[in-house]
């Protein structure tokens, strides 16, 4: 198989999860973590944010996430002809 | 016998012939099918199976009683418990599936080339899985004797009979399909009583919805904001701000997503689909699914809460509803007249509060509370049984596998058939579920405390390792294997200080113990910090000793790719 091929399709699978992972990152341990006080004082309904994102909207972006993911790769493994049947 | 016995009676009896049932369907014929229930699986049953695997006893009876006594805090185990699925699913999974061999382990050895690092893997897996099971088979024997009125024992046997007759006839094939109907089981009789509460307090049928909602006595207040009055009140924290330290919250949170990712019974679940496309997918569905039940505990965290303290807290004692009187008789709610007055003061302060509430309460005796029909407090323990067996079966195999596949097969006695194998597996399977069976009735006093150490443990060890492995083409097997011994003991030691005080004296020392905590994290969060110890030995280490062999490189060039995957495991 092609290295060169490989290669790219590699750096770009490593983007598509760097920006992914990101996103983890921002809403767990950022919003619902580090700055879980300063969104309290939003409210949305009965919920406070900060609270809201520990406790529901992280767990709703973790889903999403794989699914975008899994639709990105399915995507790229086509592009590059490493998809299976 | 009343109603709501005749229909706990009916309904487990049903889920158990639905199980026995499958596992007669699904025998297993061959070692793949034992180990890897064929590598034919869809991903939608793989994601159904992952999920039931993966929710425990823990997660359906004990976690919203947590999260309602701990408030915000209780987010560490929702964001921690779910957030490891996304590493799995873009960092672990589809390599795994592409590498395409039966165990952890299997990877582990091959990968660095070396039965030492088997070895450790094996190990690790065992350790892991052991501390875990022994939790389950304890709590199937608890939901037994709570719901059945048979003996906590009795109740162990049973459950070790079926777990028997379905982890040992089908292996891997027979708890997939088996699985499949544990979710359906577990999650309608999760989501029926929380739908039935929501309405009732809120009017919201949807419960995520519905404890950021209005109460429906029209008074307009927000039901969080009535919780936080009432906790205040109550001398309580307020329920939607912690009180742990943001430093411990944001480590125990990093050790549980990183342990999720780590441990052996879900990996390997990905080993049984087709294509690295399908375990990706089914590493999505297998989120969904569990988040289905982890949105909603928080929300029966809340309505729960609010119901006790609102039912019991400066009530006559002897107008106590009828739930009351049956759960005191099981220890798990108690009260001490200490003042005499014959009300029941529900406070903060240790020396006036009267109610001693067991955690469990909550989701136990939650439909009682709330006056739900038999039918809907009969789901509960088909429920919990349900959640308890598929993870015990899960990790079962897993035990099996390690010891017939890694240790046998693999590094005592090569030559073994494929039979052989076969029936090897069967037997580690059985003895496996008595001794899981012997700690679930004699349960070792730390088996509690260590189930939460599993987390810790398996991101200490797997997890840099196999990040290593697929991420970092040049890591041999000096670096992976230093790792995974330092972090492991690092752990190890961390635990048996702060968890067990076996340096300062015992179990009685801990307390005192906590301001000498590393960093001010808790036990349950140092996983985080072994963790990274883990990859730094193991890139320091790395650097210092040879690159791994030039067709090593290569394995990992090739998983990298997604084509190929079908054959891969054939070979």
């Amino acid at each position: 198989m092609d290295t060169d091929l490989r290669k790219k399709y590699w750096k770009e699978n490593l983007k598509y999860l760097s920006i992914l992972l990101a996103i983890w990152f921002l809403v767990s341990y950022g919003f619902g973590i580090l700055l879980v006080d300063e969104l309290n004082t939003i409210r949305m309904g009965g919920f406070k944010l900060g609270f809201w994102f520990a406790q529901q909207g992280s767990i709703y972006v973790f889903v999403i996430l794989i699914f975008v993911y899994v639709r990105l790769m399915n995507k790229l493994d086509k592009k590059y002809g490493f998809n299976e049947e | 016998m009343n109603d709501v016995q005749i229909w706990t009676y009916v309904l487990v009896a049903l889920s158990f012939g639905l199980y026995i049932g499958i596992a007669i369907w699904s025998r297993a014929a061959s070692t793949k099918e034992f180990y890897v229930a064929g590598g034919g699986v869809s991903p939608l049953a793989n994601g159904m199976a992952t999920a039931a695997d993966w929710m425990s006893a823990a997660s359906f009876i004990s976690m919203a009683g947590i999260i309602s006594f701990a408030g915000y805090d209780g987010a560490v185990y929702l964001m921690g418990w779910t957030g490891g699925y996304v590493l799995l699913a873009l960092l672990l999974a589809p390599y795994l599936r592409k590498f395409g061999k039966f165990t952890v382990p299997d990877f582990i050895g091959e990968r660095y080339y070396s039965k030492t690092a088997r070895v450790v893997a094996v190990f690790c897996a065992l350790i892991v899985s052991f501390t875990y099971v022994a939790g389950q088979m304890r709590g199937v024997g608890i939901v037994f004797s709570r719901y059945l009125e048979v003996d906590i024992n009795t109740g162990v046997v049973i459950g070790m009979v079926i777990v028997l007759f379905y982890a040992v006839l089908g292996g891997m094939k027979g708890i997939t399909y088996t699985q499949v109907a544990q979710y359906c089981v577990l999650i309608f009789a999760f989501m029926v009583p929380a739908i039935f509460i929501s309405i009732q307090m809120t009017g919201n049928p949807i419960p995520q919805l519905g404890f950021g909602d209005t109460l429906s006595d029209g008074s307009g207040t927000y039901l969080l904001d009535k919780l936080d009055g009432l906790s205040t009140e109550l001398g309580f924290a307020e329920y939607t701000s912690g009180s742990k330290s943001t430093i411990d919250v944001f480590a125990i949170t990093l050790a549980l997503m990183v342990g999720t990712a780590g441990l052996p019974h879900v990996i390997v679940r990905f080993f049984t689909v087709k294509r690295v496309r399908d375990a990706r997918k089914s590493a999505g569905l297998a989120l969904l699914f569990i988040a289905i039940l982890y949105t909603t505990a928080p929300a029966v965290a809340v309505f729960a809460r609010t119901n006790l303290i609102e039912t019991v807290s400066g009530k006559e004692y002897n107008e106590m509803p009828e739930w009351f009187s049956r759960w005191e008789t099981t220890g798990l709610i108690a009260h001490e007249d200490k003042n005499g007055d014959g009300k029941i003061q529900y406070v903060a302060a240790p020396e006036i509060n009267e109610l001693t509430v067991d955690r469990d309460i909550m989701v136990l005796a939650n439909p009682e509370i709330s006056d739900l029909p038999a039918w809907v407090i009969g789901l509960i323990a088909a429920g919990g049984l349900a959640a308890a067996l598929s993870t015990a079966a899960g990790l079962l195999l897993v035990i099996s596998a390690s010891v017939s596949h890694d240790l046998i097969k693999n590094v005592l006695n090569p030559g073994l058939s494929e039979k052989g194998e076969l029936w090897a597996a069967r037997i580690s399977a059985a003895v496996a579920v008595v001794v899981a069976g012997y700690f679930g009735i004699n349960p070792p006093g730390f088996v509690a405390a260590v189930v939460a150490l599993a987390f810790g443990l398996a991101a200490a060890s797997f997890f840099p390792a196999i990040i290593l492995g697929i991420f970092y083409k040049k890591m041999n097997s000096q670096g992976a294997i230093s790792g995974m011994v330092v972090g492991l003991c690092l752990m190890l030691f961390y635990m048996l200080k702060f968890k067990f005080g076996i340096f300062d004296g015992g179990q009685e020392a801990v307390a005192g113990l906590q301001d000498d905590w590393w960093f001010g994290i808790s036990p349950e969060g140092f996983g985080s910090i072994a963790m990274v110890v883990n990859f730094i030995v193991a890139i320091v280490v790395n650097t210092f000793t040879e690159d791994p062999p030039e067709e090593v490189q290569e394995i990992v060039e090739n998983i990298r790719i997604p084509s190929g995957a079908g054959d891969a495991i054939d070979h």
